[in-house]
């Protein structure tokens, strides 16, 4: 097969998945079958297409007409996106026919399969676009999908809301990008992505200046960096489960896409400022996204938090790649990308499983809330176990894929000691401070993600009733899990393919310089190395050690089951257990000048004030960004539209004469002008 | 010798001393109590003892209160196997560097966080919740100082960093590196667990962390937690030693350098294992809420060995 039977055969099967949900709308059970299985199988065509892509030729496909001139072009770039797009969604939709049974005989199935198909396939298209119109009706055809699917349970009013903010959210994002593109045509007078590239060096700086702020401002909105984030923990948390892990997932990626496109291919990184700006809104979202998120108690709004945290962290590496880029370092910038493309993909794979493993929480306890849950790992031991290793990875913990990529991120910091410039050197040295903390915050977060809703008693009736995922849920969480563990302990075998993706963006390979054998170093061995494979055996090597001490010295005991120690009182149920809001209290104190929490106790007595009825507790962060950034705004809008309602009056008359008017004026013009 | 004799005699060295540096810890500090105190021998008496014991197992469990003093176990001696103990060329050196090291620890204190809130105890919640608070308060700082080690010595792992820096001799000594090491010094104290950070010696609810956690472990388990936690204070201390002071570690394997790198090595841990005891005889605990002043103390020093490396050297 070539490129293009695997790229249109990609194609035609979601859209036959789109065409069947349509077909067989009545039939619940056999459309959710056929559409998934057809995206499912459509997702392995597009892993084979993307790696034929990365291994060989680039796939290009043109269109020319008098009106009509569009064009798909697929380098290493998009195809590494197809990729993270395809294996995420094969694994989305096996997990998907489970899932959607949740919703049988209750929602209207043909339109969520239909809707899911068509979804994916226009994240594929946005990242092989390769015309700047093409590229806007794709990009507008996934977000208006992705709005149709977050508001798949419209009936509720709090996922109406979310809907709203995401599509205003995103429509504000499209404009930005426009003008963006709108800049870069005025360079080529064209709308093809191939003459931006030329038409950037005749363009005044001032101008380039603008069409980065602008790109940074229209895809940062969708890749959710601070304070543009707003919309992603209401639209995450409302979408279907399975759709919350393509959009968290991978939709976000597709801004990463086109910012990395923007800003190294077309604008080639060039200006020093870029990469520094980058670097501070990145390292804020990071840490902002990862404090954000340890607030959480709704198990699905934590992980869009951790989605913010995340992004920020790949923005890490690109800025710091675009710092490189700017100051001529070509080889240092392509190992910034690296870390940065690697993350991408490693962050695609453990957050669809969490937000799988999220969903499987959902589908068997009925809830969101963590507190509401606890002691599932006994009645759900497999969702339990592929939760435990996303959140290992999520954690960036040795030895899986996370932890390879925040380790390439933190060297290409250490790598600005080449840079020429003190207060750069120092900027992002200190934002690997910053990334160690989000880390480390992170692993917090887990361990109470983790231990509140899978560890000691069930919270609730629920809890108590929940049972295990169906098979082929655990299938698609079991597909993500293993290639969290195989691209940790394998890394050192992916990071050459990166390589040749990343280098013709810079400009230079990084490879003759790194050795990524058995262990992984960063620029030269002497810099710095670890094998995460090796790791991994002297972990599995040293199981025996600790059983082997305790027989040696200690021979054969028992253990005993009994109650856990309640200070000699004979309670011992779920309400003396630790919550979450008791978990994450300390950061909140710590942290308090940015959550400005704020609580309320009620206490009733019955009778003397000695003995207390009913105690209510009650605590709540403040949203600042929505208070002091959105709010003014949309206060502001308000007003402008009420001063413009003066001219609606909603008479034809007044209509008529305004166009009388316009004519009037026109004619003026043209006759004193022309 | 075989590089594999040598991981597997410093896996048995790491663990054989672990209890020795708390034996001396626990001994000096009694002497500035004004106490006899036990026997510097009395943690191996302690672990034999439990180790022989049954166990009683909270009825809440489930199998991550049974694997993670293993996990924690393992993944502490993984580290070991990347520090540098008494000869700077280890066989495994190459399989993980400073920043490897900090995320194996933090993968055993994952899964002791977890244990913790297996048993349904409030106590261990209550454990979890401020270790992991703790420990990431610390990472800023650590990550700071780890970075202005590597770029005075120009690598992070460690056999490179400790031969760097025993090579330089005294000129070793500059601004940068004596900041780094207060610096590391402050965090060897909340990464141990010691006195203003934690009381290892307490079991008052209002004070404990790491005793929190760790409540509901008895017999063989409490014996491999409570080593895990000992070897893990060794490794922490022999970081200090061999980054900072790696003089008298064997660069060659051979018998007679190895047997001097250890007796220097137990030297230097009992010399910065007195000074620790020092440290939490002559200050009383921090309420936890001040702790972030006491590592922000850490993360501007770490900063300045920064900016004071950049300026001096770089450019």
């Amino acid at each position: 097969m070539t490129g293009s039977d695997l790229f249109f055969g990609l194609v035609v099967l979601f859209l036959i998945g789109a065409a069947s949900s349509v077909v067989l709308n009545k039939k619940d059970r056999i459309c959710s079958y056929i559409s998934f299985i057809s995206a499912a199988i459509a997702s392995l065509l597009g892993i084979i297409f993307s790696f034929s892509v990365i291994l060989g030729n680039n796939f290009v496909f043109n269109v020319s007409g008098t009106f009509l001139n569009f064009g798909f072009f697929v380098d290493k770039l998009s195809a590494f996106f197809i990729l993270i797009i395809s294996i995420t969604a094969f694994a989305v939709s096996i997990y998907s026919t489970g899932y959607v049974k949740e919703y049988f005989g209750k929602k209207n199935i043909g339109y969520l399969c239909f809707l899911y198909n068509i979804f994916i396939l226009s994240m594929v298209l946005v990242v092989s676009a390769n015309n700047a119109l093409m590229f806007l009706i794709v990009w507008e055809m996934m977000s208006i999908i992705s709005y149709f699917l977050v508001v798949y349970e419209h009936e509720k009013p709090e996922t109406r809301k979310a809907g709203f903010i995401y599509i205003v959210m995103t429509h504000i994002g499209t404009g930005f990008i426009l003008l963006s593109f709108l800049i870069l045509a005025s360079g080529s007078a064209s709308f093809s992505f191939e003459t931006f590239r030329a038409g950037v060096l005749t363009m005044p700086p001032l101008l380039r200046d603008a069409a980065f702020l602008f790109a940074l401002i229209g895809f940062g909105t969708k890749a959710g960096i601070v304070p543009l984030h707003i919309w992603l923990p209401y639209a995450h948390p409302e979408a279907p489960s399975n759709v919350s892990a393509l959009m968290s997932g991978v939709m976000i990626k597709t801004a990463i896409y086109m910012l990395i496109r923007v800003s190294f291919d077309f604008l080639g990184a060039s200006v020093l400022w870029w990469g520094v700006l980058l670097l501070i809104i990145a390292s804020a979202s990071a840490l902002l996204g990862v404090m954000y998120a340890l607030m959480e108690h709704d198990i699905k709004r934590l992980l869009a938090f951790h989605s913010v945290e995340n992004i920020g962290i790949i923005l890490i590496g690109v800025s710091v790649s675009m710092i490189f880029m700017s100051t001529g370092h070509p080889e240092l910038a392509a190992f910034g990308l690296i870390a940065a493309l690697y993350h991408t993909m490693n962050h695609a794979i453990f957050k669809s499983l969490l937000f799988m493993g999220a969903g499987s929480l959902i589908f068997s306890t009925h809830t969101k809330n963590i507190e509401e849950m606890g002691g599932l790992l006994k009645k759900m031991p497999w969702t339990g176990m592929f939760f435990l290793i996303g959140s290992i990875a999520i954690s960036a913990l040795p030895p899986l894929n996370g932890f390879v990529s925040e380790w390439l991120t933190f060297h290409a910091q250490l790598l600005s000691i080449n840079l020429s410039d003190n207060i750069t050197k120092i900027i992002v040295l200190s934002s690997g401070a910053a990334l160690a903390l989000t880390s480390a915050l992170a692993a917090a977060c887990f361990v109470k993600a983790f231990g509140i809703s899978f560890l000691a008693l069930p919270r609730s009736e629920h809890a108590r009733n929940a049972s295990e995922a169906p098979g082929s849920m655990l299938f698609g969480m079991g597909i993500l899990s293993l290639l969290c563990i195989a691209l940790g302990v394998l890394s050192f075998y992916f990071l050459p393919v990166l390589d040749s993706i990343a280098s013709p963006l810079s400009g230079a390979s990084v490879l003759p310089k790194v050795a990524f054998d058995l262990s992984l170093a960063a620029l030269s061995p002497q810099a710095g190395s670890i094998s995460t494979i090796w790791i991994f055996l002297l972990l599995f090597v040293f199981v025996p050690v600790p059983f082997l001490l305790s027989l040696a010295l200690g021979g054969r005991t028992k253990a005993r089951t009994y109650e856990t120690w309640g200070c000699g009182q004979p309670v011992c149920t779920a309400r003396n257990e630790y919550t979450a809001t008791g978990f994450s209290k300390p950061i909140r104190m710590w942290g308090s000048g940015i959550y400005r929490p704020h609580r309320e106790i009620q206490t009733s007595y019955a009778g003397s004030p000695f003995f207390k009825e009913r105690f209510t507790f009650d605590t709540q962060i403040e949203p600042i960004f929505e208070k002091y950034f959105y709010e003014p705004i949309t206060r502001l809008a308000f007003f402008v539209s009420r001063i413009l309602k003066v001219i609606q009056t909603g008479s034809i008359h007044i209509y008529l004469l305004y166009i009388f008017i316009t004519l009037v004026i026109a004619l003026i013009y043209v006759g004193v002008g022309g | 010798m075989n590089p594999v004799a040598i991981a597997i005699f410093q896996m048995l060295v790491i663990i054989a001393l672990a209890p020795l540096l708390s034996g001396i810890m626990k001994k000096v500090k009694a002497f500035f109590q004004i106490r006899k105190g036990a026997s510097i021998f009395q943690p191996y008496y302690d672990i034999a003892k439990l180790l022989k014991k049954d166990s009683v197992v909270s009825e809440n469990a489930s199998w991550i209160f049974h694997a993670a003093p293993v996990i924690s176990f393992v993944a502490i001696l993984a580290a070991g196997m990347l520090i540098p103990i008494y000869i700077s060329d280890m066989p495994f050196g190459f399989a993980g560097d400073l920043i490897a090291i900090v995320y194996l620890l933090a993968l055993a204190r994952f899964f002791t966080a977890l244990a913790s809130l297996d048993t349904g105890s409030s106590f261990g919640g209550m454990g979890g919740s401020r270790e992991m608070f703790v420990a990431s308060m610390v990472e800023p700082a650590m990550m700071l100082s780890i970075f202005a080690i590597a770029l005075n010595v120009g690598s992070t792992n460690l056999d490179v960093i400790s031969q760097t820096v025993s090579s330089r001799g005294f000129s070793a000594f500059s601004p940068y590196h004596l900041l780094a090491f207060v610096a590391l010094f402050i965090i060897a104290i909340a990464e141990t667990g010691r006195i203003p950070v934690d009381n290892p010696a307490t079991h008052l609810e209002l004070t404990m962390i790491h005793e929190a956690m760790i409540l509901e472990y008895s017999g063989k388990q409490l014996a491999l937690v409570e080593l895990g936690a000992m070897m893990r204070n060794l490794l922490v201390f022999s970081l200090l030693a061999n980054i900072f002071f790696p003089w008298g570690i064997a660069s060659t394997a051979s018998v007679a350098g190895i047997a001097a790198a250890l007796v220097a090595f137990v030297i230097k841990i009992a010399v910065l294992g007195a000074a620790m005891a020092v440290v939490e005889t002559s200050t009383a605990k921090w309420r936890l809420f001040r702790l972030p002043d006491l590592l922000s103390i850490s993360l501007m020093l770490s900063f300045l060995a920064l900016v004071s490396f950049i300026i001096v050297k770089g450019g």
